[in-house]
């Protein structure tokens, strides 16, 4: 069967799909994990209100499009398997003083537009504790 | 002459397919094998016109190609793939014009996102074109161990999104100096050790930014510093030992770098825009006079200090004090400073106090230096030295004032 369409433009289509780390229109999604840190006698951080509101109206923003806060990590209960047997644990799975705080799905461009945000963020805690990680989400299909 | 187009257009090919298929290690193979085609077809054809077109067209092509034996496409360019099969060859278009997408390139590989070793071994990889066995050798660090950090480092590219582009102007700022930093790193690899080939490369890739940031006088400056550095390259070493700077044959050096050198710092300073690369090569510059101004030397670490708060050029700066005000003020100043795991505070230690005639102090701290050295030429200088342990003339500043890797990685690290 002949081709009409010119091959200059079977090959910008053929190009335009070559980008398949995301489909082309759609943002990439990034996961912004919250790491918070324990004081030295064990409490969690306080939660301070002047922090709180700039920090809600980062989430209140259209590329967040998700976010939950966690309970600390006393109320945390552990699934593990251990000698073939499934066990409920106390606690966190890291016991450590760096813990889950909570997570947040952004919607961003690329990687800068993500690291833009949780840049905003950490800088809005405006502790010299704790961590974002920052990954991307896979998308199925 | 296959070999000289290679070296000089690999960046471009590879930068002009990275940006639009958006996967490094696609785009290398794809370069890999238009270069292929090249050595196989230009002996015979002779070579193209436009050669950097005909790469990136062929390039192109072979991308395709890969793409459509490797993935299933749902949408209409399947079957126009299909189709495109059973045409004839596809003509190349010789007469585009492809941007220089390699600064886009070179911000892609320094990205914070990576780990410094990684922007370092990308930057070889993808600008400068060397293998992997090549960079692998270059930074001491098995075959293995440097394909699987090329390759971590091009999956987080891909996978995480990191974006093709010359950064913003409000990120543009630290992500070129991070650029220059690793720019750097690979010079002071190549220089420290005295492998001329990747010192060479680090230039290589220093007149690139310069050519293509023009306007960044600390892209200038940092070309300018590693040329001043570089002309003194034949006299550093004799028969395997370090020579001092004041010991040096002066005919041996490079006087057309010193040349490009000093009018490019003129051109960085014509810019009134300060910044560390560019005191730096002011400092290199003014190193290369026969009798020192140490007074200006001296001045221009400090405002290189203020810049950087590094304790490396506090370090330097008292080594021009010693100079001026003698070596007891010198060493008040160093014995203040965090940096009992750097070779070269214990040999600048060990210098000062020998010359205030406490030698058996000086011993102890040459020997401290001893346990930290990397190379055969330092050990056997630091071990002469402490061998010695009389008047000597004038002390080798030469290693003293240079950044040396650990220092650049210091640098970099605590400055974040």
């Amino acid at each position: 069967m002949p081709v009409s369409v010119s091959e200059p433009a079977i090959r910008l289509v053929l190009e335009e799909n070559l980008r398949v780390s995301h489909l082309k229109g759609m943002p990439m999604k990034y996961a912004l994990v919250i790491y918070n840190c324990l004081a030295d006698d064990g409490t969690p951080p306080p939660r301070r209100p002047e922090v709180l509101a700039p920090i809600n109206a980062l989430l209140a923003r259209p590329e967040v499009t998700a976010w939950q806060r966690l309970t600390d990590t006393d109320s945390a209960t552990t699934v593990k398997t251990v000698d073939d047997s499934t066990l409920f644990v106390d606690g966190p799975f890291i016991d450590s003083k760096e813990y889950l705080g909570g997570i947040i799905v952004v919607e961003a461009d690329n990687l800068d537009g993500a690291l833009a945000i949780a840049k905003e963020l950490q800088e809005a805690r405006a502790s010299s504790v704790g961590a974002i990680e920052v990954r991307p989400i896979l998308e199925e299909g | 002459m296959l070999e000289e187009v290679f070296r000089d257009e690999w960046g471009r090919v590879l930068a002009a397919l990275v940006g639009s298929l958006g996967d490094f290690e696609l785009a290398e193979e794809a370069a890999q094998d238009a270069f292929a085609i090249a050595a196989e077809r230009w002996p015979r054809e002779g070579q193209p016109e436009n050669p950097v077109a005909w790469l990136i067209t062929t390039a192109r092509n072979r991308a395709i190609d890969r793409i459509r034996r490797n993935r299933a496409f749902e949408t209409r360019a399947e079957q126009l793939a299909r189709e495109l099969a059973d045409q004839p060859e596809e003509s190349m278009d010789e007469t585009t014009t492809f941007p220089d997408e390699r600064l886009e390139l070179i911000f892609t590989c320094c990205h914070p996102a990576l780990a410094l070793d990684a922007q370092v071994a990308l930057t070889l990889r993808a600008l400068g074109g060397l293998s992997t066995e090549e960079i692998a050798r270059a930074f001491v660090v098995p075959f293995e161990t440097m394909s699987k950090r090329l390759t971590r480092a091009k999956h987080k590219i891909r996978d995480a999104v990191i974006p093709f582009a010359v950064p913003s102007d409000e990120l543009l700022p630290d992500r070129l100096a991070a650029v220059l930093t690793v720019v750097y790193l690979i010079f002071n690899q190549g220089w420290g050790d005295g492998r001329s080939e990747l010192a060479a490369e680090a230039i290589r890739l220093g007149r690139a930014l310069a050519q293509l940031m023009p306007d960044e006088s600390e892209a200038l400056a940092l070309l300018a510093l590693m040329l001043l550095n570089d002309s003194r390259r034949a006299a550093r070493f004799r028969d395997g030992e370090l020579v001092l700077l004041d010991d040096q044959d002066r005919s041996l050096w490079d006087l057309a770098e010193i040349d490009e050198g000093r009018e490019l710092l003129q051109q960085a300073i014509a810019r009134h825009d300060t910044g560390p690369y560019l005191v730096q090569a002011a400092i290199a510059d003014l190193h290369l006079e026969e009798s020192r101004d140490w007074s200006e030397i001296a001045a221009l670490y400090g405002a290189l200090a203020e810049l950087t708060h590094s304790p490396i050029v506090e370090m330097n700066r008292a080594i021009a004090i010693a100079e001026i005000d003698g070596p007891q003020q010198a060493l008040e100043l160093v014995d203040q400073l965090p940096l009992s795991d750097y070779r070269y505070f214990h040999s600048t230690r060990a210098e000062f106090l020998r010359r205030l005639g406490r030698n058996a102090e000086a011993r102890v701290a040459f020997g401290r230096a001893l346990q930290l050295t990397a190379s055969d030429p330092e050990r056997s200088f630091l071990g002469g030295r402490m061998s010695e342990l009389r008047p000597q003339s004038e002390a080798d500043w030469d290693e003293f004032w240079t950044y040396t890797l650990d220092d650049l990685k210091e640098t970099f690290e605590s400055g974040e």
